[in-house]
């Protein structure tokens, strides 16, 4: 059944009938990566021109928690070194591995979104409500739309590993989780600029 | 709904009758819809031919609905006094009339054009994802839906199509029109994104053998730039659209100017958009009439790398004007001097477009049909739109223009005079290709003549109004202030209204022609190639069958089918027809593929982007229907991921006996 599946996978998915050599699905991935710069770049602009803009409530310096919000982004970037694992173990059809470093990541990208929520609750009893000011409408809704981007990682995560129980991935396998890995990177390296941009510069 | 199974009739196979076929087990929650002839192969359709007729129904519905709001206008401003809109109905009348005509007229049209030509331009059987495609046209459908159902929910947006803010907030506009235009447009949004990752991957990966990028038809070139447009162009817009959202709905301050917002940030986000969004609406009727010009002057495309190259310049430089709409808001005479210079610059890129069409028709043999017609008159007009556009590009008489009637004006000079007749050139040029009849000529005349005419007295002396301070979106005006003589501004306000109203006759007699042309017994079938043309498209029946080419063609040439017809005498330079069309057709299908999988139908587009106003309405009305459509969205996505998007092998026809090997050509994996 899903072995049938994956023979039409191969077909147009690999080299020879494509024009450019990339699959269609990773060409396809690219493409929407390259979009969503320019999403985040809207926002990380607006964050840029409003950050300094408080009439009310906290200043940036007053409530970022330089050192935890250091720590739950190494736990987000180890997160990538762990996804590479995955999908490394994936192309050597290594699937207790894949599965393994899949979960593992999973979680890591899921203690990064806890470690948010946290600090979001932390930051509103100190007083930055998503009304409160420019900064703080602008704040939440640039590290909101990176959390939900790392949840959406999340779910596809644990969607990789429930179909792969199933054997449901159709097409080739190994890409599946590399086209995940993209995602998941990507939305890494977005954290790392925005990381830098809004809690390390000082504004 | 009503769950089918597969029968044989479903699969696609090139020369020999399908045998009994085993009904698949599915893998997902339904079973597959199989193929039927009835309207729900139209819900369950993943075929880029049939989404593309329905991206053309949908769009030219709108078409007219936006008429309607124009002729509305019109008819308010024909006479002083107007009393047929008050102030407040007159505002959402121009927002919606431009939202309309702008997201859910000019770019599905265009939409609907690249989903049925551009595989069959570069010879591919199906867009890279099929699902995702109807995925986009079903966004496109309920996101317009949506976005006009504010006018029986209190009323449309009313803050003009670029709504500015703090005019946008909910202080200066309490209803929920804007509401309704924000989550609308995100949804419309979400299609042109999937259409652009869809038809960028198309191009660049489902190419014909042979057919390299600098072999590719004009069309096909142009879309692909729009979809780059598109791709980059979308996100922002996106995060303008959740910025006004998160303003109106949830009280945040973007656009709170007491808080100390700054107005700008929504005029740069916007135009960021809203630039390049010109280039996308104009982009695809550039390809198109690079098609019809050769054909109906029997001649190749002058400079064709040059039309190519100044295509994608236009789309490089297009990211970096956006500006040059606000250059009465004070930014500085360093970005109004540096967005003027590339402003002026664009126009050159353009400017060798317009040469390269006129040197293609010179010395041609011309034919005036109807498409030609269509061809000639986007040249000129767009030729004075674009030398309007030039003055604007001067800032310090662009100050003087803005918000006057001399923009509208010069904008419809582009975008009428431009893309739609580039649209209207091509129903009339491709129409025989996708339903077997070509329209009807002498009805065609009085259509183009009629639009052209309407065209020039609508919008023509709105350059008069706008240069002598008529302000744009004025809603009424009085004896007393229309000035003195017999061409004051009541009189040429006539004259445009009459316009109008002539403009909208031609358009209706598109509508008389089409249902001419298939309820008239006297319409003959049109032959297989009715225009002697050039490219791949006429390589397949009229209309093609579902998978578009029997064998898939190798490609030798720029404009392929015309060199498989005709040769050129190496020492005269003569070129003589050597094959006819129905010949080069039979020739290419003496061996056809056998066993070709074309995707398989789907529920889930249809049903994963009816969760999209869903959440639309719940937002605005209950967020607990807000989490309903959260939850129909997941689920559908689920659904979608379970189903492979080419059935398994066995779903499909065994191997009639006694044939070997044929070659299996099947389609794209996953989307």
């Amino acid at each position: 059944m899903a072995e049938t599946a994956i023979s039409h996978g191969h077909d147009v998915g690999h080299g020879a009938h494509s024009s450019t050599g990339l699959s269609n699905n990773k060409l396809g991935m690219w493409m929407f990566l390259g979009s969503e710069c320019l999403l985040f770049g809207g926002l990380i602009s607006t964050y840029m021109l409003y950050k300094g803009r408080v009439n009310a409530g906290p200043q940036p310096d007053q409530i970022f928690d330089i050192p935890f919000t250091s720590v739950s982004s190494f736990i987000l970037l180890m997160s990538s070194l762990t996804m590479v694992l995955a999908v490394s173990a994936a192309q050597r059809k290594d699937e207790r591995n894949m599965n393994l470093w899949l979960v593992i990541t999973a979680l890591l990208g899921a203690t990064f979104v806890g470690g948010q929520v946290y600090e979001f609750t932390a930051f509103y009893r100190e007083g930055l409500g998503f009304t409160t000011s420019l900064f703080g409408s602008s704040f939440y809704t640039l590290t909101g739309f990176h959390g939900v981007h790392v949840s959406v990682g999340i779910i596809m995560l644990m969607a990789l590993v429930g179909m792969n129980r199933n054997k449901r991935i159709p097409g080739d396998r190994a890409e599946v989780v590399e086209l995940v890995g993209l995602y998941w990177h990507f939305v890494d390296i977005v954290w790392i600029i925005i990381f830098t941009l809004v809690y390390l510069i000082p504004s | 709904m009503t769950i089918i199974d597969r029968p044989s009739t479903d699969v696609a196979i090139a020369g020999g009758a399908p045998a009994g076929v085993k009904p698949s087990e599915a893998l997902g929650v339904f079973k597959r819809p199989a193929a039927s002839t009835s309207w729900r192969d139209w819900v369950v359709t993943v075929d880029h031919k049939k989404l593309g007729i329905m991206y053309g129904v949908t769009a030219f519905f709108f078409f007219i609905v936006g008429g309607v709001e124009a002729l509305l206008i019109r008819l308010q401003l024909i006479a002083p006094d107007g009393k047929v809109l008050n102030a407040d109905q007159y505002n959402q009348m121009f927002t919606m009339h431009a939202t309309t005509m702008v997201f859910l007229f000019v770019m599905p049209m265009a939409a609907a054009f690249a989903n049925y030509f551009v595989p069959l331009q570069i010879g591919a059987r199906d867009v890279a994802f099929p699902r995702l495609n109807a995925f986009g046209f079903w966004c496109f459908l309920f996101g317009g839906l949506f976005l006009n159902s504010s006018w029986f929910l209190g009323g449309g947006a009313d803050g003009g199509w670029f709504m500015y803010a703090p005019n946008s907030s909910t202080l200066f506009s309490p209803s929920l029109g804007i509401d309704f235009w924000t989550l609308g447009l995100q949804i419309t949004g979400i299609a042109s994104l999937t259409g652009a990752i869809n038809l960028i991957v198309t191009v660049l990966n489902m190419r014909a053998p042979g057919m390299k990028m600098m072999r590719m038809p004009i069309f096909t070139w142009m879309v692909l730039v729009t979809q780059f447009l598109l791709l980059f162009a979308i996100p922002v817009i996106t995060v303008a659209l959740f910025l006004l959202t998160f303003q109106r709905s949830f009280d945040a301050t973007f656009f709170d100017v007491a808080s100390g917002a700054d107005p700008l940030l929504w005029q740069h986000l916007f135009w960021i958009f809203g630039h390049p969004e010109v280039y996308i609406m104009i982009l695809p009727s550039f390809g198109i009439i690079s098609e019809v010009l050769p054909v109906f002057s029997k001649k190749p495309l002058f400079g064709y790398p040059i039309v190519a190259m100044s295509g994608a310049a236009i789309g490089f430089v297009g990211w970096g004007v956006w500006a040059h709409h606000m250059f009465a808001s004070g930014l500085g005479p360093v970005s109004v001097t540096v967005f003027s210079m590339a402003t002026m610059a664009i126009a050159v890129p353009t400017g060798v477009k317009i040469v390269n069409w006129v040197m293609t028709m010179w010395g041609g043999k011309l034919s005036f049909t109807v498409p030609m017609l269509f061809a000639i008159a986007l040249v000129v007009q767009f030729t004075i739109g674009g030398l309007s556009g030039v003055t604007h590009a001067v800032a310090p008489s662009d100050t003087q223009q803005t918000d006057t009637y001399y923009i509208v004006a010069h904008f419809h000079y582009v975008l009428f005079g431009g893309a739609v007749f580039g649209l209207f050139s091509g129903f009339y040029y491709w129409w025989p290709k996708m339903f077997r009849r070509q329209l009807n000529e002498g009805l065609g005349k009085w259509n183009f003549w009629l639009m052209v005419i309407g065209m020039n007295l609508t919008f023509g002396p709105m350059h008069i109004l706008g240069l002598q301070g008529q302000p744009r979106r004025m809603g009424v005006w009085t004896e007393a202030r229309a000035g003195e003589g017999f061409f004051n501004f009541g009189f040429w306000n006539q004259i445009a209204s009459i316009g109008s109203f002539i403009l909208g006759f031609g358009v209706l007699l598109f509508l008389v022609n089409v249902i001419y042309t298939h309820k008239s017994k006297k319409v003959a079938i049109s032959p297989l190639d009715p225009w002697d043309a050039r490219t791949l498209e006429w390589m397949t029946h009229n209309p093609p069958q579902e998978h578009n080419f029997d064998t898939i063609p190798t490609v030798g040439h720029l404009d392929e089918f015309f060199h498989r017809k005709y040769e050129t005498d190496a020492s005269t330079h003569a070129v003589k027809q050597v094959h006819s069309a129905e010949e080069v057709m039979a020739e290419l299908n003496a061996h056809p593929d056998e066993h070709i999988h074309m995707p398989s139908r789907s529920y889930w587009p249809i049903l994963l982007a009816l969760s999209l106003p869903v959440i639309a309405y719940g937002l605005i009305y209950n967020r607990m229907l807000m989490a309903v459509g959260a939850a129909m969205t997941l689920l559908t996505m689920f659904g979608w991921s379970m189903e492979p998007s080419t059935s398994p092998d066995d779903d499909f026809d065994p191997p009639a006996p006694g044939e070997g090997g044929g070659h299996t050509k099947e389609l794209s994996p996953l989307g």
